[in-house]
């Protein structure tokens, strides 16, 4: 018996790479457009960028073309996010509902729901959130205990959400709602997936202000908001069958490496052209560790192509690349040459710059979307051990 | 799924399945522990030479088998998760490197010189060689060895019998021979120009390496997961202890980067320049997470796994001989920094996404 997880090699189709290039040429032109700057200096958020991102047919690009989605390939899908990724571009207004949201509602929205909602979330128009973690309920997340209580031709929700990203932007949020208390063979049973529109009247949002001084995530108060039938997602009490395969999509993309890679570029920019031999080595190392992570993180976007279910794979990519991402910046910044009175120099600013945001946000990479703790528990389970 | 041919696909390979069970019968623990007291295991051998997988590399006109280079990597990653103490992955690079300058390859255990990458042996106007290769891998066991050697401005690969060239033995921290010949005054049975040089000789070297510590890794994660659930500690299985099974979750993790890691540097191999950015990335990888892995197998296994009797030394020892051998991970991280410097901070992305 193997043991081991396999990732194996993938190679782009040459229409991925014709579109790796497309999407160069875009953010580019989106870039001396000044629609967004690479050092991340202009925010995350652009309604407007998502809308262009949608008109080149790059949101929803994996799903069926009568639901507004485009039928490409999960490689292609993959370089798309990437480049964006890589060069800081504002994808937050889209991000989530194409990686995310999107694939639930399609897997197990109603009809009507995915014919209202997946053509605009594919034009870039729909900016979506995710309603898990509670006060009471963070990494276990089938404790949930926010209320969804059937009435007539609908549901009424009662209760909070916390740490959502995003809320105080999104139209939507799919929520994740108790319908009825946990068996005692099931503790995960009784916890249903909603559509919420944002607007809904008794519905309450109030910003959380993070460590480094903005506002990303909020908490979100339901006080009698009403739910029509039709946003019901799936089975009533039975969410949790329908959780593993989203977390594949959100555990083992490129924003689960990449979100400190910036400060290794300035790195670089910083070590010139003759860099010492400790600064060389260290500046390798970090890149052996990144090139090795894309490789198998690029290699589950193959099994999702597959067909495939890859929940532990995600788990392993997203542990060692959340690790990496977050012991990142300590390694830049022992490896820099020290800043001095002797040579003023703007790639000092940009390097300060880009290390000061990878190192506070550094925290809470191995907590966003699964702990560290977590995935280790899933991966222990895919070894056989629990 | 993609691919692009270059690594096999071990679930239905014929070759693969070949060594397998040719390790599962000939090469057990016992094996390993004699022949590091210099008993050469001579059905071991002689099954694999006998089912051709000694000459995988080969092609046919040269007397092989010529099977893929993917197919002898996959040869190689069984090889190391057995421990097999035999010169199987040096009579690969032999043949390998003997076929690229069209040299007909002999039978028998074979390996190559010199493996270090200021290796310098010349082969001088009256025909003869000179110069002293270190820590040549089981040369005390070959019959012939492929020499990467100078002549003037050119590079040629120079076959020689082993017999009667002055040999000291030393072995490397896995009990493997690894020992220092002197080819001064030796006369090549042939000398081919061709188109390795030492640089590419000791990138290949490095792909091959990587391989058998993929096998090797692979190992040791199914006998830490094994002795986890088998071994009971406070009334239950150490299995059933979170710091346990997260230890053993990190374990799983290096296995797959540095099972990653061997692929990229394989599939580098199949371009004809050798990719060196791509080995570098995956020794440098491969190297950490031999490291690590290793030390959490024996964290896993308590004082029994540092016993002479468990076989976890089997694949550790050759772990951390093997992330030494043709350029360790510092060598080959300052090689890669370099490299990134060189293009530039905006050259970051487009060097990284380049391979694919």
């Amino acid at each position: 018996m193997s043991f081991s997880f396999r990732f194996d090699p993938v190679e782009l189709p040459p229409e991925a790479k014709e579109l790796r290039q497309e999407v160069r040429t875009f953010l580019r032109e989106e870039i001396d457009a000044g629609t967004f700057s690479p050092d991340g200096g202009k925010g995350s958020f652009s309604r407007e960028f998502s809308r262009r991102v949608g008109a080149k047919g790059w949101i929803g690009m994996t799903w069926p073309k009568k639901y507004g989605g485009h039928e490409r390939s999960h490689l292609e899908r993959y370089v798309v996010t990437e480049e964006m990724l890589a060069a800081r571009a504002p994808t937050r207004a889209h991000s989530t509902a194409d990686r995310q949201s999107g694939p639930v509602i399609l897997r197990y929205g109603q009809e009507e729901i995915r014919q209202k909602i997946l053509p605009q979330i594919a034009r870039g128009e729909l900016c979506f959130c995710i309603g898990l973690s509670e006060p009471n309920s963070g990494s276990d997340v089938f404790a949930a205990s926010t209320r969804a209580t059937k009435t007539d031709g609908g549901w009424l929700v009662n209760g909070r959400k916390i740490w959502t990203s995003g809320a105080h932007h999104a139209d939507y949020m799919i929520a994740l709602l108790r319908t009825s208390p946990p068996t005692k063979e099931n503790r995960r049973h009784g916890l249903t997936q909603f559509l919420v529109h944002m607007k809904t009247p008794g519905i309450t949002i109030r910003p959380i202000i993070n460590l480094t001084g903005s506002h990303d995530f909020n908490e979100v108060v339901f006080d009698d908001a009403f739910l029509p039938d039709s946003h019901l997602i799936g089975e009533v009490d039975m969410a949790w069958k329908q959780a593993t395969d989203e977390l594949a999509y959100e555990r083992s993309g490129p924003d689960r490496w990449i979100e400190t890679f910036p400060a290794l570029v300035e790195l670089v920019r910083l070590a010139g052209e003759q860099p010492s031999e400790r600064l060389a080595e260290g500046i390798g190392r970090e890149v052996a560790h990144l090139a090795t992570l894309r490789r198998m993180s690029l290699s589950v976007a193959g099994m999702l192509q597959a067909g495939k279910t890859p929940a532990v794979e995600a788990a392993v990519v997203k542990d060692l690349g959340t690790n990496f991402e977050q012991a990142l910046p300590d390694k830049v910044r022992l490896l820099a040459p020290q800043i001095g009175d002797s040579q003023p120099d703007s790639n000092d600013d940009r390097f300060e710059e880009a290390l000061r945001y990878a190192t506070l946000i550094a925290p809470k990479l191995t907590i966003q979307g699964g702990t560290r703790e977590v995935l280790r528990g899933i991966i222990a389970r895919g070894l056989g051990l629990r | 799924m993609g691919g692009n041919g270059a690594m096999a696909d071990n679930t239905d390979n014929i070759i693969v399945d070949t060594a397998t069970r040719i390790f599962q019968d000939l090469c057990e623990p016992n094996t390993v522990n004699e022949a590091e007291q210099g008993v050469w295991p001579k059905a071991l051998w002689h099954a694999l030479e006998e089912s051709g997988l000694t000459l995988t590399w080969v092609p046919d006109e040269l007397g092989g088998a010529g099977a893929a280079l993917a197919d002898g990597f996959a040869v190689l990653r069984a090889a190391g998760r057995f421990a097999a103490p035999v010169p199987l992955a040096e009579t690969l690079m032999a043949g390998w490197l003997l076929t690229q300058a069209g040299i007909s390859v002999p039978g028998g255990p074979l390996t190559i010189a010199p493996i270090h990458a200021d290796g310098r042996i010349a082969l001088t106007a009256d025909g003869a060689l000179s110069g002293r290769a270190r820590r040549v891998p089981f040369a005390r066991n070959a019959g012939h060895i492929a020499v990467l050697a100078r002549r003037g401005d050119e590079t040629v690969v120079a076959l020689v019998a082993a017999t009667g060239l002055p040999i000291s033995q030393a072995t490397s921290l896995a009990g493997e021979p690894r020992d220092d010949v002197s080819f001064d005054g030796a006369v090549p049975m042939a000398v081919r120009p061709g188109p390795i040089n030492q640089d590419l000789l000791v990138s290949f070297g490095a792909a091959v390496r990587l391989q058998q510590m993929a096998g090797a890794l692979e190992k040791i994660l199914e006998q830490s997961v094994q002795y986890a659930l088998d071994r009971s500690q406070f009334g239950r299985p150490i299995a059933k202890f979170q710091a346990v099974q997260h230890n053993l979750a990190m374990l799983a993790g290096e296995v797959a980067a540095a099972s990653a890691a061997a692929d990229a540097a394989a599939e580098a191999c199949a371009s004809p320049d050798i990719a060196i950015g791509e080995i570098a990335i995956a020794k440098v990888r491969g190297g950490e997470a031999a490291g690590t892995g290793a030390a959490i197998a024996h964290q896993v296994h308590g004082a029994m796994g540092f016993t002479y009797e468990h076989s976890l030394h089997h694949a550790t020892r050759r772990l951390w001989s093997w992330r030494e051998e043709f350029g360790n991970e510092a060598v080959w991280a300052a090689r890669l920094g370099r490299m990134v410097v060189e293009r530039g901070a905006d050259e970051l992305w487009p060097f990284i996404t380049a391979g694919s």
